[in-house]
């Protein structure tokens, strides 16, 4: 148990009281609707403190704690993945490899080698993978099921690992902690969500791609983009060493990023005409429905602060 | 002494295993019957089938779950019997034909009287992987005369590619459970295997795991 860093703890305070906030919403909602059904929005909001009180937990716990957490979490993700696409029942001794590459993966990060973090699945598992499976010796189907393991492999596994290895990064925000660019990072992914989806409840007319995601609307993505962009200008100061200049540009990033990210897995699962890629966390679908807008955000972050101050 | 061994089983093998191991899209979960008399009826691809569904039960409620099982597999050896019937608390089943058909299900109504709740399998043998066999009539059989008992068809779905017959490596899968109403009693054994087997058909296509075995 390490003592958490002075404006790592003001902001988790924050999302703390956004949450009660949220849940006394909510209630007088009920309270005040008692003929409308808002099931779904309460199982989500309990869901989101079930969330933030294990993420928080580990993040004060110790490093070692996160990083399993985040393994874990990368575990349940892909296996989820592996789940819901067409793969070869042939293919189970390739699929088990790729799962042992997950510890392995995420022990690169507790050792923080970077080069091999960066290159371990990118490289090593992308050729290891193709081999396991002509040792198999089944060729019908081979392209897309080399494919699609490796591509599973790639969002759950190696984005998300992106979070972690901003733990092990040498601090340079001492008031931040370690534990600074993770909350910053997840926390403006979440609400880059949210907003998205507010504004485009309030304005949304115009829709960006009607065939993917009928309720992404140009309004939406832009008013998302406007509020993280100013919010991220001015908390990037406190949770990271960026300025207030290159969290402007951090937040366009997430927040276009994010957008990507989601659209992406909707496109999978509409693909394969599920609505949800599981029922693991209530209100809220599978894992994958929650770290959807993660998988683009935290890479393309964790290279952003990497090219800029490390 | 055997009630306790089997939640101590449940608690420290099979539970966790079926959740970090595994990992359940379970729907329909109120329609899970708490009280016995009951019947579970689900489909079979996996040994683990068992294993999941009567890991849906909380461990209090553990003992009163029956899986019916073949006789000559899970009695085939002394170790296997053991664990059958004092750990697992099977009711084997004779498949031989060698016993009447009244002699059969001796067990079972005695386990159904004593307020159990029996798990079967109604297409008799596991089959290919994620692919459902033909429903016997055995179980019709087994529930006509009793006014008490209600079968409540489940969907398993995803098992047999974590561990499909004769495999030994387990690799982790979500699988679904699906879990539907309880059946209303039918006029006659055709009757029953066709309105089974019907709602397992709708049950299937609920699966989030569906498109899973297709490329």
């Amino acid at each position: 148990m390490t003592e958490i860093p002075a404006n790592s703890f003001y902001v988790m305070s924050g999302i703390i009281g956004i949450l009660v906030l949220a849940s006394i919403v909510c209630i007088l909602l009920r309270f005040k609707n008692p003929q409308v059904d808002y099931t779904e929005l309460r199982q989500r909001i309990q869901s989101w403190w079930v969330m933030i009180a294990l993420l928080f937990f580990v993040l004060i716990i110790s490093e070692t704690a996160s990083l399993i957490f985040f393994g874990f979490l990368s575990f349940l993700a892909f296996k989820e993945f592996l789940s819901i696409v067409p793969i070869r029942h042939a293919d189970r001794p390739v699929i088990f490899w790729a799962y042992l590459a997950i510890p392995v993966q995420y022990f690169w990060i507790s050792q923080g080698w970077y080069g091999m973090f960066i290159v371990f699945i990118p490289v090593y598992m992308f050729l290891l993978l193709p081999l396991r499976m002509v040792l198999i010796g089944e060729t019908k189907g081979f392209i897309k099921a080399v494919g699609t393991i490796h591509w599973a492999l790639m969002l759950t596994v190696f984005c998300v690992s992106h979070i972690a290895y901003l733990l092990v990064l040498p601090i340079k925000n001492q008031a931040a902690g370690s534990i600074g660019l993770v909350i910053f990072i997840l926390f403006m992914t979440q609400f880059n969500d949210v907003c998205q989806y507010v504004w485009g409840k309030i304005l949304g007319k115009h829709k960006i791609i009607p065939k993917v995601s009928p309720n992404k609307t140009w309004e939406g993505f832009l008013g998302g983009l406007f509020s993280i962009t100013i919010c991220c200008g001015y908390v990037a100061p406190l949770l990271t060493p960026l300025t207030f200049t290159q969290g402007l540009l951090a937040g366009l990033l997430i927040s276009s990023a994010g957008f990507v990210g989601d659209i992406v897995i909707s496109s999978v699962k509409r693909d394969l005409q599920i609505k949800d890629s599981g029922t693991l966390i209530p209100g809220h679908g599978g894992v994958l429905d929650r770290l959807d807008s993660l998988t683009f955000t935290a890479p393309l972050f964790f290279h952003y602060i990497y090219f800029l101050v490390y | 002494m055997s009630k306790i061994a089997k939640i101590i089983f449940f608690a420290v093998i099979i539970k966790p295993l079926v959740i970090l191991g595994l990992g359940l899209n379970i729907r329909g979960r109120k329609n899970l019957p708490l009280k016995g008399p009951a019947v579970i009826a689900a489909n079979h691809n996996s040994h683990l089938d068992t294993m999941v569904l009567m890991s849906l039960y909380p461990l209090s409620k553990i003992n009163r779950v029956r899986p019916v099982a073949a006789a000559d597999y899970f009695l085939a050896n002394k170790l296997i019997t053991w664990i059958s019937l004092n750990v697992i608390g099977i009711i084997p089943l004779d498949r031989s034909g060698n016993t009447t058909r009244e002699e059969l299900f001796d067990e079972c109504h005695t386990a159904l009287d004593n307020g159990q709740i029996l798990l079967l399998f109604p297409e008799g043998s596991r089959g290919l992987p994620e692919e459902m066999g033909r429903v016997k009539k055995g179980l019709y059989h087994l529930v006509k005369d009793r006014q008490d008992t209600r079968v409540t068809p489940v969907v398993l779905h995803g098992l047999g590619l974590a561990l499909p017959r004769g495999e030994a490596l387990l690799v982790p899968f979500n699988c679904d459970v699906i879990i539907d109403a309880p059946m209303e009693t039918c006029e006659s054994s055709d009757d029953f295997v066709a309105n089974i087997q019907q709602r397992y058909n709708s049950l299937f296509e609920l699966c989030i795991t569906k498109n899973n075995e297709e490329l």
